[in-house]
Protein backbone atom coordinates (compact mmCIF):
# COMPACT_ATOMS: atom_id res chain seq x y z
CA UNK A 1 0.00 0.00 0.00
CA UNK A 2 0.96 3.58 -0.83
CA UNK A 3 0.55 6.07 1.64
CA UNK A 4 -1.38 9.45 1.06
CA UNK A 5 2.00 11.69 1.93
CA UNK A 6 3.87 9.51 -0.49
CA UNK A 7 1.28 9.84 -3.36
CA UNK A 8 0.86 13.73 -2.75
CA UNK A 9 4.45 14.12 -2.86
CA UNK A 10 4.96 12.20 -6.49
CA UNK A 11 2.22 14.53 -7.36
CA UNK A 12 3.89 17.47 -6.45
CA UNK A 13 7.17 15.88 -7.65
CA UNK A 14 5.31 15.72 -11.10
CA UNK A 15 4.32 19.24 -11.02
CA UNK A 16 0.78 18.99 -10.36
CA UNK A 17 -0.51 22.12 -9.07
CA UNK A 18 -4.15 22.50 -9.01
CA UNK A 19 -6.18 20.09 -7.36
CA UNK A 20 -10.26 19.34 -7.59
CA UNK A 21 -12.45 16.38 -7.74
CA UNK A 22 -15.24 14.55 -6.15
CA UNK A 23 -14.68 12.35 -2.87
CA UNK A 24 -14.55 8.83 -3.14
CA UNK A 25 -14.05 6.48 0.07
CA UNK A 26 -11.08 4.73 -1.86
CA UNK A 27 -9.12 8.60 -1.54
CA UNK A 28 -10.57 9.77 1.47
CA UNK A 29 -6.69 9.96 3.14
CA UNK A 30 -5.49 11.98 -0.13
CA UNK A 31 -8.43 14.47 -0.41
CA UNK A 32 -7.72 14.93 4.00
CA UNK A 33 -4.47 15.52 2.91
CA UNK A 34 -5.24 18.16 0.12
CA UNK A 35 -7.46 19.63 2.34
CA UNK A 36 -5.17 20.00 5.40
CA UNK A 37 -2.57 21.78 2.92
CA UNK A 38 -4.76 24.29 1.13
CA UNK A 39 -5.91 24.88 -2.26
CA UNK A 40 -8.26 21.73 -2.68
CA UNK A 41 -11.49 22.74 -4.78
CA UNK A 42 -14.63 20.47 -3.65
CA UNK A 43 -16.51 20.33 -6.75
CA UNK A 44 -20.35 19.45 -7.32
CA UNK A 45 -20.18 17.34 -10.48
CA UNK A 46 -17.45 15.44 -12.12
CA UNK A 47 -17.98 17.59 -15.29
CA UNK A 48 -17.92 20.86 -13.62
CA UNK A 49 -14.42 19.53 -12.14
CA UNK A 50 -13.57 19.10 -15.48
CA UNK A 51 -14.35 22.53 -16.66
CA UNK A 52 -12.44 23.93 -13.32
CA UNK A 53 -9.33 21.73 -14.46
CA UNK A 54 -9.72 23.28 -18.44
CA UNK A 55 -9.57 27.37 -17.03
CA UNK A 56 -6.60 25.97 -14.66
CA UNK A 57 -4.68 24.64 -17.56
CA UNK A 58 -5.58 27.53 -19.55
CA UNK A 59 -3.98 29.50 -16.76
CA UNK A 60 -0.83 27.88 -17.00
CA UNK A 61 -1.74 25.27 -14.35
CA UNK A 62 -1.11 21.47 -14.31
CA UNK A 63 -4.17 19.95 -13.28
CA UNK A 64 -5.73 16.80 -11.29
CA UNK A 65 -8.98 15.54 -11.39
CA UNK A 66 -10.06 13.04 -8.71
CA UNK A 67 -13.22 11.45 -9.31
CA UNK A 68 -14.84 7.98 -8.96
CA UNK A 69 -15.57 5.57 -11.60
CA UNK A 70 -19.40 6.46 -11.67
CA UNK A 71 -18.40 10.12 -12.33
CA UNK A 72 -16.31 9.69 -15.14
CA UNK A 73 -19.85 8.50 -17.01
CA UNK A 74 -21.23 12.41 -15.32
CA UNK A 75 -17.91 13.84 -17.58
CA UNK A 76 -18.25 11.99 -21.09
CA UNK A 77 -19.42 15.24 -22.98
CA UNK A 78 -16.81 17.47 -21.15
CA UNK A 79 -14.29 14.94 -21.80
CA UNK A 80 -15.06 15.21 -25.25
CA UNK A 81 -16.40 18.64 -25.99
CA UNK A 82 -13.50 20.33 -23.74
CA UNK A 83 -10.57 18.70 -22.49
CA UNK A 84 -10.07 16.62 -25.95
CA UNK A 85 -11.52 18.88 -28.61
CA UNK A 86 -8.97 22.10 -27.35
CA UNK A 87 -6.23 19.79 -26.36
CA UNK A 88 -6.81 20.56 -22.81
CA UNK A 89 -4.71 18.38 -20.61
CA UNK A 90 -5.58 17.16 -16.96
CA UNK A 91 -4.94 13.75 -14.84
CA UNK A 92 -7.84 11.85 -13.77
CA UNK A 93 -7.08 9.85 -10.98
CA UNK A 94 -10.31 7.84 -11.16
CA UNK A 95 -11.50 5.39 -8.05
CA UNK A 96 -12.19 2.22 -9.20
CA UNK A 97 -15.51 1.07 -8.22
CA UNK A 98 -16.86 -2.31 -8.89
CA UNK A 99 -13.40 -3.75 -9.95
CA UNK A 100 -13.09 -7.42 -10.50
CA UNK A 101 -17.05 -7.63 -10.06
CA UNK A 102 -16.99 -7.32 -6.27
CA UNK A 103 -18.70 -4.25 -4.88
CA UNK A 104 -22.10 -3.15 -4.19
CA UNK A 105 -24.54 -3.19 -7.39
CA UNK A 106 -24.55 0.16 -8.46
CA UNK A 107 -20.84 -0.21 -8.87
CA UNK A 108 -21.08 -3.31 -10.84
CA UNK A 109 -21.97 -1.92 -14.91
CA UNK A 110 -19.31 1.04 -14.59
CA UNK A 111 -16.67 -1.45 -13.23
CA UNK A 112 -16.77 -3.90 -15.80
CA UNK A 113 -16.26 -1.35 -18.64
CA UNK A 114 -13.86 1.17 -16.90
CA UNK A 115 -11.04 0.62 -19.40
CA UNK A 116 -13.18 -0.15 -22.03
CA UNK A 117 -14.86 3.27 -21.77
CA UNK A 118 -11.30 5.44 -21.32
CA UNK A 119 -9.96 3.46 -24.34
CA UNK A 120 -13.26 4.02 -26.36
CA UNK A 121 -12.95 7.78 -25.53
CA UNK A 122 -8.99 7.74 -26.62
CA UNK A 123 -8.03 8.26 -23.22
CA UNK A 124 -4.57 6.76 -22.28
CA UNK A 125 -4.73 5.20 -19.15
CA UNK A 126 -2.58 3.18 -16.67
CA UNK A 127 -3.80 1.01 -13.54
CA UNK A 128 -2.46 2.26 -10.25
CA UNK A 129 -0.89 -0.60 -7.90
CA UNK A 130 1.36 -0.74 -4.47
CA UNK A 131 4.90 -1.22 -6.11
CA UNK A 132 4.02 1.31 -9.85
CA UNK A 133 3.04 4.31 -8.34
CA UNK A 134 5.89 6.51 -9.15
CA UNK A 135 6.36 4.93 -12.49
CA UNK A 136 2.68 5.23 -13.37
CA UNK A 137 2.21 8.85 -12.38
CA UNK A 138 5.53 9.75 -14.34
CA UNK A 139 4.42 8.20 -16.99
CA UNK A 140 0.84 9.92 -17.13
CA UNK A 141 3.00 13.47 -16.61
CA UNK A 142 4.69 12.70 -19.47
CA UNK A 143 1.87 11.61 -21.58
CA UNK A 144 -0.38 14.73 -20.91
CA UNK A 145 2.46 16.82 -21.87
CA UNK A 146 3.02 15.41 -24.89
CA UNK A 147 -0.55 14.59 -26.20
CA UNK A 148 -2.19 17.87 -25.14
CA UNK A 149 -4.84 15.95 -23.86
CA UNK A 150 -6.31 14.38 -20.72
CA UNK A 151 -4.87 10.94 -18.93
CA UNK A 152 -6.16 9.11 -16.76
CA UNK A 153 -5.33 6.47 -13.73
CA UNK A 154 -7.80 4.23 -12.50
CA UNK A 155 -7.00 3.65 -8.56
CA UNK A 156 -8.26 -0.20 -7.43
CA UNK A 157 -9.15 -0.69 -4.06
CA UNK A 158 -6.17 -1.71 -1.81
CA UNK A 159 -3.66 0.71 -3.19
CA UNK A 160 -4.25 4.10 -1.75
CA UNK A 161 -3.44 3.55 2.34
CA UNK B 1 -32.72 44.58 -25.85
CA UNK B 2 -31.88 41.46 -27.77
CA UNK B 3 -28.38 39.81 -27.63
CA UNK B 4 -26.60 41.68 -29.73
CA UNK B 5 -27.73 44.97 -28.46
CA UNK B 6 -26.65 43.88 -24.74
CA UNK B 7 -23.00 42.86 -26.27
CA UNK B 8 -22.85 46.55 -28.30
CA UNK B 9 -23.46 48.27 -24.62
CA UNK B 10 -21.07 45.31 -23.20
CA UNK B 11 -18.01 44.78 -25.54
CA UNK B 12 -17.00 48.54 -26.13
CA UNK B 13 -16.51 48.28 -21.99
CA UNK B 14 -13.74 45.48 -22.43
CA UNK B 15 -10.31 46.59 -21.94
CA UNK B 16 -8.11 43.36 -20.84
CA UNK B 17 -10.68 41.37 -19.36
CA UNK B 18 -10.92 37.74 -20.13
CA UNK B 19 -14.08 36.78 -21.38
CA UNK B 20 -15.36 32.91 -21.51
CA UNK B 21 -18.46 32.73 -23.78
CA UNK B 22 -20.83 29.64 -22.92
CA UNK B 23 -21.71 27.63 -26.26
CA UNK B 24 -24.50 28.98 -29.15
CA UNK B 25 -25.26 32.40 -29.90
CA UNK B 26 -23.45 34.16 -27.05
CA UNK B 27 -19.93 33.10 -28.93
CA UNK B 28 -21.22 33.69 -32.32
CA UNK B 29 -22.75 36.79 -31.52
CA UNK B 30 -20.02 38.25 -29.78
CA UNK B 31 -17.12 36.45 -32.10
CA UNK B 32 -19.34 38.79 -34.93
CA UNK B 33 -19.06 41.96 -32.96
CA UNK B 34 -15.83 41.75 -32.28
CA UNK B 35 -13.26 39.20 -32.03
CA UNK B 36 -10.71 39.38 -29.31
CA UNK B 37 -7.30 36.87 -28.48
CA UNK B 38 -9.24 37.24 -25.00
CA UNK B 39 -12.10 35.59 -26.03
CA UNK B 40 -12.56 31.72 -25.20
CA UNK B 41 -15.23 30.46 -27.35
CA UNK B 42 -17.02 27.33 -25.72
CA UNK B 43 -17.92 25.50 -28.58
CA UNK B 44 -19.61 22.27 -26.75
CA UNK B 45 -19.77 21.30 -23.09
CA UNK B 46 -23.00 22.96 -22.12
CA UNK B 47 -22.91 24.35 -19.07
CA UNK B 48 -19.49 24.70 -17.96
CA UNK B 49 -18.98 28.26 -19.14
CA UNK B 50 -18.64 29.63 -15.18
CA UNK B 51 -16.51 26.75 -14.44
CA UNK B 52 -13.60 27.13 -16.95
CA UNK B 53 -13.80 30.60 -16.34
CA UNK B 54 -13.73 29.91 -12.00
CA UNK B 55 -10.69 27.88 -13.20
CA UNK B 56 -9.40 31.09 -14.95
CA UNK B 57 -9.70 33.36 -11.90
CA UNK B 58 -8.84 31.28 -9.33
CA UNK B 59 -5.14 31.08 -11.06
CA UNK B 60 -5.54 34.67 -12.03
CA UNK B 61 -6.45 36.31 -8.93
CA UNK B 62 -4.54 39.55 -10.80
CA UNK B 63 -6.81 39.19 -14.01
CA UNK B 64 -10.19 40.49 -14.57
CA UNK B 65 -12.37 37.31 -15.71
CA UNK B 66 -15.67 38.37 -17.37
CA UNK B 67 -17.93 35.00 -18.21
CA UNK B 68 -20.63 35.77 -20.70
CA UNK B 69 -23.37 33.12 -19.72
CA UNK B 70 -27.15 31.53 -20.90
CA UNK B 71 -29.74 30.81 -18.55
CA UNK B 72 -30.09 27.36 -20.64
CA UNK B 73 -26.28 27.14 -19.72
CA UNK B 74 -26.41 28.37 -16.05
CA UNK B 75 -29.55 26.03 -15.13
CA UNK B 76 -27.31 23.07 -16.13
CA UNK B 77 -24.68 23.90 -13.47
CA UNK B 78 -25.99 25.44 -10.53
CA UNK B 79 -23.24 23.92 -8.62
CA UNK B 80 -21.11 26.16 -10.37
CA UNK B 81 -23.04 28.92 -8.87
CA UNK B 82 -22.70 27.83 -5.60
CA UNK B 83 -18.93 27.09 -5.65
CA UNK B 84 -18.19 30.65 -6.95
CA UNK B 85 -20.06 31.72 -4.06
CA UNK B 86 -18.14 29.37 -2.07
CA UNK B 87 -14.75 30.47 -3.49
CA UNK B 88 -15.25 34.40 -3.87
CA UNK B 89 -13.26 34.87 -6.93
CA UNK B 90 -12.99 38.86 -6.66
CA UNK B 91 -11.56 39.34 -10.24
CA UNK B 92 -15.04 37.45 -11.33
CA UNK B 93 -18.20 39.59 -13.05
CA UNK B 94 -20.44 36.58 -14.30
CA UNK B 95 -22.84 37.78 -16.48
CA UNK B 96 -26.06 35.87 -17.71
CA UNK B 97 -27.85 36.42 -20.88
CA UNK B 98 -31.23 35.53 -19.87
CA UNK B 99 -33.85 34.91 -23.12
CA UNK B 100 -35.98 32.70 -20.96
CA UNK B 101 -35.17 29.86 -24.17
CA UNK B 102 -32.62 27.39 -25.70
CA UNK B 103 -32.13 29.98 -28.74
CA UNK B 104 -29.72 28.13 -30.85
CA UNK B 105 -31.94 24.57 -30.66
CA UNK B 106 -35.07 26.62 -31.50
CA UNK B 107 -36.36 28.50 -28.69
CA UNK B 108 -37.35 25.79 -26.39
CA UNK B 109 -38.71 27.87 -23.30
CA UNK B 110 -36.30 27.36 -20.22
CA UNK B 111 -37.34 27.91 -16.86
CA UNK B 112 -35.62 31.16 -15.76
CA UNK B 113 -39.22 32.68 -16.65
CA UNK B 114 -40.42 31.16 -13.09
CA UNK B 115 -37.09 31.35 -11.10
CA UNK B 116 -35.39 34.25 -10.23
CA UNK B 117 -31.48 32.88 -11.36
CA UNK B 118 -29.85 36.43 -9.57
CA UNK B 119 -31.64 35.39 -6.32
CA UNK B 120 -29.76 31.77 -6.81
CA UNK B 121 -26.14 34.23 -6.92
CA UNK B 122 -27.38 36.29 -4.09
CA UNK B 123 -27.70 33.11 -1.68
CA UNK B 124 -24.94 31.95 -2.67
CA UNK B 125 -22.47 34.57 -1.12
CA UNK B 126 -22.04 36.90 -4.35
CA UNK B 127 -21.35 40.19 -3.13
CA UNK B 128 -23.03 42.37 -6.17
CA UNK B 129 -25.80 40.89 -7.57
CA UNK B 130 -28.43 43.08 -10.10
CA UNK B 131 -30.64 42.14 -12.87
CA UNK B 132 -31.29 45.11 -15.51
CA UNK B 133 -33.57 44.55 -18.67
CA UNK B 134 -32.69 48.09 -20.14
CA UNK B 135 -29.43 49.67 -22.21
CA UNK B 136 -28.91 52.50 -19.72
CA UNK B 137 -29.06 50.04 -16.36
CA UNK B 138 -26.72 47.41 -18.34
CA UNK B 139 -24.42 50.22 -18.90
CA UNK B 140 -24.23 51.84 -15.68
CA UNK B 141 -23.96 49.19 -13.87
CA UNK B 142 -21.45 47.01 -16.10
CA UNK B 143 -19.47 50.07 -15.60
CA UNK B 144 -19.51 49.61 -11.71
CA UNK B 145 -19.31 45.74 -11.59
CA UNK B 146 -15.88 45.65 -13.87
CA UNK B 147 -14.57 48.44 -11.93
CA UNK B 148 -15.37 46.55 -8.21
CA UNK B 149 -14.45 43.53 -6.92
CA UNK B 150 -16.98 40.69 -6.97
CA UNK B 151 -18.05 37.91 -7.04
CA UNK B 152 -20.37 40.19 -9.46
CA UNK B 153 -23.69 38.32 -10.94
CA UNK B 154 -25.51 40.84 -13.57
CA UNK B 155 -28.55 39.25 -15.11
CA UNK B 156 -29.81 40.80 -18.48
CA UNK B 157 -33.33 40.25 -19.42
CA UNK B 158 -33.25 39.81 -23.40
CA UNK B 159 -35.42 39.24 -25.86
CA UNK B 160 -35.33 36.02 -27.92
CA UNK B 161 -34.80 36.33 -31.19
CA UNK B 162 -37.74 35.05 -33.21
CA UNK B 163 -36.48 34.81 -36.40
CA UNK B 164 -33.54 32.31 -37.20
CA UNK B 165 -30.00 34.55 -36.87
CA UNK B 166 -27.88 34.27 -39.83
CA UNK B 167 -25.00 34.45 -38.25
CA UNK B 168 -21.30 33.06 -38.38
CA UNK B 169 -19.53 30.08 -37.00
CA UNK B 170 -16.41 30.57 -34.97
CA UNK B 171 -14.11 30.25 -37.87
CA UNK B 172 -10.94 29.33 -35.08
CA UNK B 173 -10.36 25.78 -34.70
CA UNK B 174 -11.02 25.16 -31.11
CA UNK B 175 -7.13 24.32 -30.39
CA UNK B 176 -6.43 27.89 -32.08
CA UNK B 177 -9.02 29.34 -29.50
CA UNK B 178 -7.01 27.62 -26.52
CA UNK B 179 -3.57 28.26 -27.49
CA UNK B 180 -4.20 32.17 -28.28
CA UNK B 181 -6.39 32.48 -25.11
CA UNK B 182 -3.45 30.77 -22.83
CA UNK B 183 -0.64 33.16 -24.65
CA UNK B 184 -3.13 35.88 -23.66
CA UNK B 185 -3.66 35.02 -20.16
CA UNK B 186 0.07 34.63 -19.56
CA UNK B 187 0.59 38.25 -20.12
CA UNK B 188 1.24 40.03 -17.50
CA UNK B 189 -1.74 42.68 -17.11
CA UNK B 190 -3.44 43.81 -14.34
CA UNK B 191 -6.39 45.19 -14.73
CA UNK B 192 -7.99 45.02 -11.28
CA UNK B 193 -7.88 48.38 -10.24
Amino acid sequence: MVTAPDFLRFLLDAGFDFFTGVPCSLVQSLIALLEERGGYIPETREDAAIGLAAGASLAGKQPLVIMQNSGLGVCLNALASLSLLYHLPCLLLITWRGYQGKDAPEHRIMGDILPTLLATLQIPHRILGAATVPDAIRWATETLRQSRQPVALLLPPGVLQ
Amino acid sequence: MNLADALAVLVPLLRDELVVHANGFISRESFTLSDRPGNFYMIGSMGLASSIALGVALNRPERRVVVFDGDGNILMNLGSVALIGATQPQNLVHVVFDNEAYGSTGNQRTISAQVALEEIARASGYPRVRRVDTAPALLSTAQEFLAQPGPSFLLIKIEPDREERQISRITHTPPQIAARFRAEVSQQRSAIS
